[in-house]
């Protein structure tokens, strides 16, 4: 057989295109695979793994209730313990959107060695759901008229605080005093002074003490930490964070319960320290709207995102903090603002420098909040070298003016549009450079947090760490030095707003300094419009 | 009558669109190959339309790297035997299959969010005319025009 040139061209032609593709999609990957690792190898990140507690083992432990209300319930479900109203709810749910998990993911949960024995509530509904729902033939839950009694029955080893703010620090300091371990929602404290009495009973206490700040096991943050500690970002100078709610439910106007009455809610308890009012349901159910017993944005929802940022940082608490806002859009006689912002300084603090050393210090902590707007707007930390966006994901972009990556930007192996770093706990690959993408993939919600494959919340592994602590007697994340900075930030905020003016801390002394004729507390319980107070030299 | 201009203008014309299609299958395909991060979960898992849950199954963990290993192959298959004009019936009826799915993944109905597309699609898009394209090189096989099968062809024609 002859093969003519012809033969050839037509027989064998398609080798050289084949050839030409393949080399070119090779060469192409291989390059920028060669670009991305080179990256990587710079910032020599560490994603953070899911958490490791030593087990929970031996003899159950004997928890209490105190508050079965919205975050009560919540709480217990994290512990292992769901009504039966919330399982059948969640059934039906789920029979309608087969995606609703919330029922298959509790089922998953691995359990905890407690034993839920008590529950102590104001409102009878509350008690008798949680007795009739969590009840055994070998373990009967018991209902506690007053905190004081479920502390002192000798039945009780742990107690999970979930009530309005202004009882957090008095149950909490009374468990402690008695050596019962202590879980207790956020804010850690209603007022300033508790806040020191309750640092003093943690500190003198044989117990664990945990505040309720979940988010501290997410592995986001962790990783987070890892980066601003690698000195990813350089110096951050700004921190940008906020709440956006426009609805019922995020103004805290929850639903008031059709058995509501002064028969069935223990009226006088639930005021405890409160201005004596007459029995009032929308105060009972919507407190949080009030200074008398919680303390709106600053003590609610700013708590949160500082804290996030503090178990990142690991700022303490601010040199000064101003805050502005008003009560804009929901004019429903509540006496906290609804809109509220709130710049918090630290001149001294640093995340490093990639210029002249001392060239970067300070940063201002901004937090941004509405409630009559949803629109998402994330957590941005601004440094010298990059810019993080630090929610469930995280992505990291260069800066184009960065020092650190001058070179990388020069070569364009870098561009500031596209994320040099990005950590999603779902994806199957732990520490991948994406595109905008994946990034879009993520951001859609696609990606769920995954630990050996099962979706777990972050509460479960707050609360597991607390158990966990008590028997092995360990560390717990969000103890009485966050919760103490937590606190005080949150009620510099407030007095801030309050007093219109620049509340500044008194780093050595440990005190917010002094004004003159100023009770920090009775302003801070105080209802009614914000005072302008004049500032006077000494006070700058 | 045979007009054997337009019989030639046509058999070039396929021949380009094969070897075109070829082309990109093929450095999609390598592209994967050498991309040992690259992984189809979001694709599949941002999935919509009637086949959803079918395309939710294929993400679980003990699935999903077959299901990698299988695309990427499918597609480096189709490109080889698109662009060497070999086998190009099968190449065709793999790549009308993956095609198919790739559609089905993300159909572009008026009802469905767009997600992630870089044009505006009503019914059709590119996935469909790509796929209608692999219809006709099934049914107008070149090969043995510009190809390997040029070759097999030949074989029983004793010179």
């Amino acid at each position: 057989m002859k093969w003519s040139r012809r033969d050839l061209l037509k027989g064998l032609g398609g080798l050289p295109i084949l050839g030409a593709v393949w080399w070119a999609g090779a060469a192409n990957t291989v390059y920028n695979r060669r670009g991305r690792s080179e990256i990587l190898q710079q910032l020599n990140i560490s994603p953070s793994l899911p958490p490791m507690v030593p087990n929970i083992g031996g003899e159950p432990i004997k928890v209490g209730i105190i508050g079965f209300g919205i975050r009560g319930e919540q709480l217990c479900r994290s512990l292992g313990f769901a009504t039966k109203e919330w399982m059948e709810e969640m059934k039906a749910e789920a029979e309608i959107d087969p995606k609703n998990k919330a029922l298959e993911d509790f089922l998953n949960q691995d359990k905890l060695n407690v034993k839920l024995v008590g529950v102590c509530d104001v409102f009878d509904v509350n008690a008798e759901r949680a007795i009739r729902s969590f009840s055994t033939p070998e373990n009967k839950v018991k209902r506690y008229d007053t905190y004081q009694e479920m502390i002192h029955s000798g039945e009780v080893e742990a107690v999970v605080i979930a009530t309005p703010d202004h009882w957090h620090a008095p149950i909490s300091i009374e468990a402690l005093n008695n050596n019962i371990h202590v879980y207790v929602e956020k804010p850690m404290t209603h007022t300033v002074d508790e806040t020191y009495s309750l640092r003093t009973a943690a500190e003198q206490s044989k117990a664990i003490f945990a505040v309720g700040h979940q988010h501290r096991q997410t592995l986001s943050f962790k990783t987070a930490k890892d980066i601003v500690e690698k000195g990813t970002l350089g110096h951050v100078s700004l921190i940008q964070t906020n709440t956006n709610r426009n609805d019922d439910n995020g103004a805290w106007n929850y639903d008031i319960h059709s058995k509501a009455n002064p028969d069935t809610i223990d009226w006088e308890q639930f005021l405890g320290s409160a201005p004596k009012i007459p029995f009032n349901k929308n105060h009972f159910f919507r407190w949080r709207k009030w200074w008398a017993y919680g303390s709106g944005l600053s003590g609610d929802l700013l708590t949160h995102d500082y804290d996030r940022l503090n178990c990142v940082l690991n700022m303490g608490i601010p040199h000064s903090v101003s805050a502005s806002g008003g009560i804009y859009t929901h004019n429903d006689g509540r006496d906290v603002p609804d809109v509220l912002q709130v710049n918090m300084e630290f001149p001294e603090f640093s995340t490093g420098s990639s210029q002249a050393q001392g060239k970067e210090k300070g940063m201002t902590f901004c937090y941004s909040a509405t409630l009559g707007n949803a629109f998402s707007r994330p957590t941005i930390l601004m440094g010298h070298d990059a810019t993080m966006e630090l929610g469930n994901t995280l992505t990291v972009w260069p800066d184009m003016a960065s020092t650190r990556y001058a070179e990388m930007l020069e070569a364009e192996k870098m561009l500031p549009h596209i994320p040099i770093y990005q950590y999603n706990p779902g994806a199957n690959v732990p520490d991948a450079i994406s595109s905008a993408t994946s990034q879009y993939f993520a951001d859609k919600g696609l990606m769920w947090t995954y630990i050996n494959g099962e979706r777990v919340d972050s509460t479960f592994l707050h609360m597991r760490e607390w158990l966990s602590a008590i028997k092995n007697d360990g560390n717990v994340s969000c103890g009485i030095k966050e919760g103490f900075e937590e606190a005080i930030a949150a009620h510099m905020a407030g007095l801030s707003w309050k007093l219109g003016r620049k509340i500044a801390w008194d780093a050595e002394k440990e005190v917010i300094k002094p004004i003159a004729g100023v009770d920090f507390d009775e302003v801070l319980l105080s209802s009614g419009e914000p005072e302008i107070l004049p500032v006077t030299t000494e006070q700058l | 009558m045979v007009d054997s201009i337009k019989d030639r203008n046509v058999n070039i014309s396929i021949v380009l669109l094969r070897v075109f299609i070829g082309w990109h299958f093929l450095y999609e395909g390598v592209i994967k190959l050498f991309n040992p991060e690259w992984t189809s979960f979001g694709y599949l898992a941002s999935a919509q339309g009637p086949l959803k849950p079918f395309f939710s199954l294929l993400i679980s963990p003990s699935v999903i790297g077959w299901v990698d290993v299988l695309n990427m192959a499918a597609l480096i298959i189709v490109g080889v035997a698109f662009t060497l004009g070999v086998f190009e019936k099968k190449g065709a009826i793999v790549a009308i299959g993956l095609l198919a799915l790739y559609y089905l993944a993300h159909p572009p109905f008026p009802w469905l969010d767009q997600l992630n597309t870089e044009g505006n699609y009503w019914f059709v898009n590119k996935n469909l005319i790509e796929l209608i394209a692999c219809i006709l090189i099934y049914n107008f096989p070149t090969g043995h025009y510009f190809g390997l099968n040029y070759f097999i062809k030949r074989k029983p024609i004793k010179t």
